[in-house]
């Protein structure tokens, strides 16, 4: 515990932080990569129950993958194991296989919202959502070389700040 | 040019919201005014009557039934899954620009609530043939399902003398005379409740035909579809082209459907286009292609392949009992399977009664297969796939092969030949033995009516642990994500969930209709 209660601090306003933030993920499957990012958050406290919220992110995986042509995948889940809006992201060289038909994620949105969300969750979600179509975007998330940078652009870009 | 968009998801919380953004993107690129309604988890701004009244066109990029969608009633409509507006926004305008350049709206968005299809707008050819198919297939299955069971239970408690006492004939040396469809008051009286159920079965599958013939049709057409499709599925079981005969009009209904509907027409006599017009020339021309041009040789190409089927039976038993088995999984029930299953009833009725138990024998080998492998290796499988697995094994020993599709048409590669090689095995078994069935229908239900009906289960048995073991292994080789990588892409394609039941889904469901995905 040296440094980390600061690390892992999560004001309530704020949907993602340095620790919720892996650039070099090394991960064999999509599991292992929603299972690393929910770990982390949970951590951070904003997931009370990983096993759910797990399981919550895999029902609706199943129901169609959520990976999106041009190497996204956003796996999420509204979840009542989740307490806050949170993003959690991975970036992978290599890539993993998240079910677009035309090849693996490069970079991994973990979005948990919590399961009866607020309209203000919910908007942040959405507008969050709205940024990662968005080529601009994605180039800076990939040219990001530290979790700070990637902190900074997410909230300058979905938050406004 | 003006577009109104609805964009929706399962969970509400991302692709809506992508889906919009990329539409905007796109849209204010191409020079287009658009007004995108997000119906996600953060609420939505509902479109206004005026704005919706001022679009050229409208655009549904929905995986879950769009809220409200009788406010875009007479509207030209583009409706695709969600994914589809956030990887190719672009594409997804130019052809609500084109739909909205057609004189006439041929599927108006929000008419009224209309079957589901199994088609996917964006696939290949290859991919929609299938999906015709599929689609055809599946809205005949419940059709199988009823009308079989009632048969099975007909005979059960009428023995196995039943059929020939409602239709007339000799079996085992008594000569019925039978119930004439003038007098069906007497049914009753003369045949007994079995026969009654008998002839409300024999009734269900005279519509096996002429329901794949007009959802196929439907699958490519629409509602326009429906009529050249029954009627052409009708003529081809009159003229005895059979289930392949019915595949050949539904595509025929399908396409000149299809082809009619994109006609340019004035606006004067766009009106009645759909109601008079189309249904008139397109059941015109299916039903005489089918009466004088391709039925016939169909028709005759049926007969020459029971001929065929016939004289193997004399020479080699047990080669005849595997191509049986080899036809009945090789599509589950479609055309090929039924063209095997006629020929088991026809040997049946000219006093054979080995084919038939082969046939039921190996069409009872697909669904059990399937649902004792979700059984041994769940993990190999999708949760809609178990499900269709625990309704697999009724299916499966009530002779209903269809409660295999679901998975055949997942992953075809994998399934369908592992299917084959058990039904192959368990049909030569059949015959060899000399196991003997006098039910056309009724899976193991019926197996007080099967000779030797202890050598019969082992057939199904042996088949079964063969088709198991096959698609297992299959299924086990680089599919170790199936869970994922085996749902359909798109919500506006797939297939029945639970085997007899075709789960709506896709482009034009029904309200109230569960949506998947």
């Amino acid at each position: 515990m040296t440094n980390g209660l600061a690390a892992h601090d999560l004001s309530p306003n704020d949907l993602i932080n340095a620790e919720l933030v892996d650039l070099d993920v090394a991960a064999a499957d999509r599991y292992e990569v929603t299972r690393g990012l929910a770990a982390r958050m949970e951590k951070t406290g904003r997931v009370t129950d990983l096993e759910t919220f797990l399981g919550d992110v895999r029902a609706r995986e199943e129901q169609m993958p959520t990976g999106l042509e041009g190497g996204i995948g956003i796996p999420h889940a509204r979840s009542t194991a989740v307490t806050a809006a949170t993003l959690g992201f991975a970036r992978s060289a290599d890539g993993v296989d998240w079910g677009a038909p035309d090849g693996p994620a490069h970079l991994i949105f973990l979005i948990a919202a919590p399961a009866g969300g607020s309209s203000e969750h919910m908007t942040i979600l959405a507008a969050l959502a709205r940024r990662l179509v968005r080529p601009a975007f994605k180039q800076a998330l990939h040219d990001a070389t530290s979790p700070d940078d990637v902190v900074a652009l997410i909230n300058k870009e979905v938050l406004g700040r | 040019m003006k577009i109104v968009a609805v964009t929706s998801c399962p969970t509400g919380i991302a692709h809506t919201y992508m889906a919009a953004e990329s539409l905007e993107v796109a849209a204010e690129e191409a020079g287009h005014e658009i007004l995108v309604e997000t119906q996600g988890a953060a609420g939505s701004d509902p479109l206004s009557a005026e704005q919706i009244g001022a679009a050229d066109a409208v655009i549904f990029a929905a995986d879950v039934e769009v809220r409200d969608r009788e406010r875009f009633a007479g509207k030209p409509l583009i409706q695709v899954g969600v994914k589809k507006a956030i990887n190719d926004a672009p594409a997804l305008l130019a052809e609500a620009e084109r739909a909205a350049k057609e004189p006439v709206p041929a599927s108006a968005a929000g008419a009224p609530p209309a079957p589901a299809t199994k088609v996917d707008a964006n696939a290949g050819f290859g991919t929609h043939l299938r999906q015709w198919l599929m689609t055809g297939v599946s809205y005949m299955i419940p059709f199988v399902a009823a009308g079989g069971i009632l048969i099975a239970i007909a005979f059960l408690i009428g023995g196995a003398k039943i059929a020939s006492k409602v239709n007339g004939g000799t079996f085992e040396g008594v000569t019925y005379a039978g119930v004439s469809t003038d007098h069906l008051d007497k049914l009753l009286s003369q045949t007994g409740f079995a026969g009654v159920l008998f002839f409300i079965g024999s009734t269900a599958f005279k519509m096996l035909v002429p329901i794949l013939a007009g959802f196929i049709a439907y699958a490519m057409a629409d509602r326009l579809g429906l009529v050249p499709g029954i009627v052409g599925g009708l003529l081809a079981s009159a003229i005895g082209a059979g289930f392949l005969g019915g595949l050949v009009a539904g595509l025929l209904a399908g396409f000149l459907a299809l082809q009619m509907k994109k006609l340019r027409v004035p606006r004067g006599v766009a009106g009645v286009m759909p109601v008079v017009v189309i249904p008139l020339v397109t059941t015109a021309v299916v039903g005489t292609l089918m009466l004088v041009v391709i039925g016939q040789p169909i028709a005759a190409a049926t007969t020459h392949l029971t001929n065929w089927l016939n004289g193997l039976g004399g020479s080699n038993a047990v080669l005849l009992g595997a191509i049986l088995g080899l036809m009945m999984a090789f599509d589950l029930g479609g055309p090929i399977n039924k063209v095997a299953y006629t020929f088991g009833v026809a040997s049946l009725s000219a006093g054979n009664l080995t084919i038939m138990a082969a046939v039921m024998a190996a069409g009872m080998v697909p669904p059990l297969a399937m649902a004792l492998s979700t059984v041994l290796r769940p993990k190999l499988y999708t949760k809609s796939e178990r499900q269709a697995g625990e309704a697999a094994w009724l299916l499966g020993a009530s002779f209903i092969t269809e409660g295999a599709i679901p998975f055949a048409a997942a992953d075809p590669i994998r399934v369908i030949p592992s299917l084959m090689a058990g039904s192959a095995v368990t049909g030569a078994m059949s015959l060899g033995f000399g196991a003997t069935s006098r039910a056309p229908h009724g899976g193991i239900w019926v197996v007080g009516l099967i000779g030797k009906p202890l050598l019969y289960v082992l057939a199904i048995v042996v088949g079964v642990l063969i088709s198991t073991l096959c698609v297992t292994f299959a299924k086990s080789l680089g599919e170790s994500d199936a869970d994922f990588d085996t749902e359909p892409e798109s919500a506006a394609s797939t297939y029945p969930s639970a085997g007899s039941v075709p789960s709506p889904a896709g482009s034009r469901t029904p309200a109230g209709a569960t949506v998947r995905s």
